[in-house]
């Protein structure tokens, strides 16, 4: 049922429990991957990693705008998911679907075993400790020449057709629609838990951690909760990216990711769920285009639209279209 | 009597700074207690203690007789124990309802569930806004806290500790930076407050903490100078001279 009524219509207790009812608005993100497919059908291996981005940064939206947990590490999560699904691959794993939650179960208990330990910090030392984890993680992976291929990368990963029917193809077709449903099921998930009270209580801890103690909510717990739902959530991202590209590199688990994620939210919006959704397509396509033109000195401008947003559009593009919405309204 | 809330030998340094000295204190069931002094005198501080929020240096707090020295901030709201706060801690950007509906939802044991939508449980959020109507807040139901105004905002702070059913309210000083015109609101809420809830308040409006507590302990450095009623208290010389050789009232 979609409901976009105002609230002066209906009464303060009919609107907030109306409150997570789908809102026309929040479908343009899919009639807008359906016509690209039919729209730019040799741009799909592009679109399939554009949405792979959204779901990393949607998985970070958890973390960063609800809860408040600002990370320089979440790459750690993505390249975790991706040596997973692309070593299973390699030692003979070749179903794709089913790698999926594997590759989330393993991000996710790297979420948890590392949320536990760095989630005691706060502020620059918990910043310094995600970074710290992406950073041994990559080591790690250079190191384990025998397991990921090292500086090479690993290579030889082979998947069976989707469902037995579907290949790989070159044109990124399977990848497109693959990576489509699979960043809607996560879409559907995320959706209802920032609308379930779990999501309501960390707009809570990020806004007031000190509150959140005094009504009895058990923080620490739901940090750590969250923070491991992130990490599996980024570990799927991760699984998509070695499979649609059938190669995982070092890079999946570099700080630059950690850092191109994090813009890519902060252009969107952060912790509004849709920020995802404008930020990665918007600095995809940015990137594209500025690396065309300039392919030296692309990431600069990258970086003045960056100081741009930060400081005259705090909310992202989304902050600036619900600040425009509102003065309309008004 | 039944005790709703003691504390025993309780002691706060910070370094070699003595905090709270040895306070032996207790809280009747259904108690209207004020506890006052200057400025300094550890008022706050000892809230915090009886919350959790600090730890204490010696001593213990007893909630209905069991203590809970050891026990989270968490652990203690569970027992019964609720709170506000000297200066607004609050959601500011989330809607009076919503600020409520959180503590409504915590006390069920809701406040985690991942999968159902939070507005699927009409009973809390109709919880909530029954406690907003009652300290006069439902026209503010749905602005952000942010935009309303403070003296409102403290009713909020209540409203939010009244969500949690406590069977101990600590109220720290409500009618702080609230216009006195605006404090007869806050008086006819904590008057309406139900009979068997025990209240311990800290305030500086001197009127009223004499119209609201039967009972008013003083503690001045960190310690108790004395304690009886509103009467005994304003009859004690030594409570008149810390006042008035302060050269305030409150």
């Amino acid at each position: 049922m979609f409901v976009y009524r105002s609230a002066a219509t209906i009464s303060p207790v009919d609107y907030m429990v109306c409150s997570h009812r789908l809102r026309w608005p929040e479908l343009l993100p899919w009639v807008a991957i359906i016509a690209a497919y039919f729209a730019f059908p040799s741009y799909l291996a592009l679109g399939a990693q554009v949405m792979i981005m959204v779901l990393f940064a949607l998985s970070l939206d958890l973390v960063l705008g609800y809860a408040g947990i600002v990370t320089l590490g979440h790459a750690a999560f993505f390249g975790v998911g991706a040596y997973t699904a692309g070593i299973l691959a390699v030692h003979g794993w070749e179903e794709a679907i089913t790698a999926l939650p594997v590759a989330a179960a393993v991000a996710g208990a790297v979420g948890l075993v590392t949320g536990y330990i760095i989630l005691r910090t706060r502020g620059l030392t918990l910043l310094m400790l995600t970074l710290a984890v992406a950073s041994m993680l990559g080591e790690a992976a250079n190191k384990a020449n025998w397991l990921t291929g090292g500086a090479d990368g690993l290579q030889g990963i082979t998947l069976r057709p989707l469902l037995g029917v579907f290949h790989f193809d070159l044109f990124g077709r399977t990848a497109f629609v693959y990576c489509a449903l699979v960043l809607f099921a996560g879409w559907v998930f995320v959706r209802r838990l920032v609308h379930a009270p779990f999501g309501r209580s960390l707009t809570g801890i990020r806004e007031n951690a000190a509150r959140m103690h005094a009504i009895g909510a058990p923080v620490r717990q739901r940090q750590i909760i969250v923070y491991t739902i992130a990490a599996a959530l980024a570990g799927v991202a991760g699984a998509l990216e070695a499979q649609t590209t059938q190669f995982v590199g070092l890079n999946v688990l570099s700080f630059d990711l950690s850092g191109a994620v994090l813009i890519m939210l902060i252009f969107g919006g952060v912790g509004r769920l849709y920020g995802a959704f404008v930020g990665a397509p918007l600095y995809m396509v940015a990137q594209d285009a500025l690396s065309r033109l300039d392919p030296e000195y692309w990431f600069f401008w990258v970086g003045l639209l960056l100081v741009v947003t930060v400081m005259f559009a705090r909310g992202g593009i989304l902050g600036v279209a619900d600040l425009l919405r509102r003065k309309v309204m008004r | 009597m039944t005790v709703a809330l003691e504390t025993r030998g309780l002691r706060k340094n910070f370094g070699a700074m003595v905090v709270t000295n040895g306070v032996d204190f207790k809280l009747a069931a259904g108690a209207r207690h004020a506890l006052i002094g200057p400025n300094g005198a550890g008022k706050s501080t000892f809230i915090n203690l009886i919350a959790g929020r600090l730890t204490p240096s010696a001593g213990s707090v007893l909630l209905a007789g069991e203590n809970v020295t050891a026990l989270s901030q968490e652990a203690r709201v569970k027992r019964g124990l609720g709170r506000t706060f000297q200066i607004n801690t609050l959601f500011a950007n989330l809607t009076v309802l919503e600020n409520v509906t959180m503590a409504v939802s915590e006390r069920l044991g809701r406040g985690g569930d991942k999968l159902r939508f939070a507005g699927s449980r009409r009973d809390i959020v109709e919880e909530a806004y029954e406690l907003l109507k009652r300290l006069h807040l439902a026209e503010d139901a749905l602005r952000p806290v942010r935009e309303i105004a403070y003296g409102r905002q403290r009713l909020v702070e209540m409203a939010i500790a009244l969500g949690l059913r406590p069977r101990v309210l600590l109220l720290d000083e409500p009618a702080a930076g609230v216009p006195s015109a605006e404090t007869a609101v806050i008086l006819d809420v904590m008057e309406a407050l139900p009979a068997d809830m025990a209240v311990l308040i800290i305030e500086h409006d001197m009127d009223l903490v004499f119209r609201f507590a039967k009972t008013i302990t003083v503690l001045v450095r960190g310690a108790v100078l004395t304690e009886g009623t509103p009467a005994e208290i304003v009859a004690d010389p030594r409570v008149r001279e810390i006042y008035l050789g302060e050269g305030r009232h409150g």
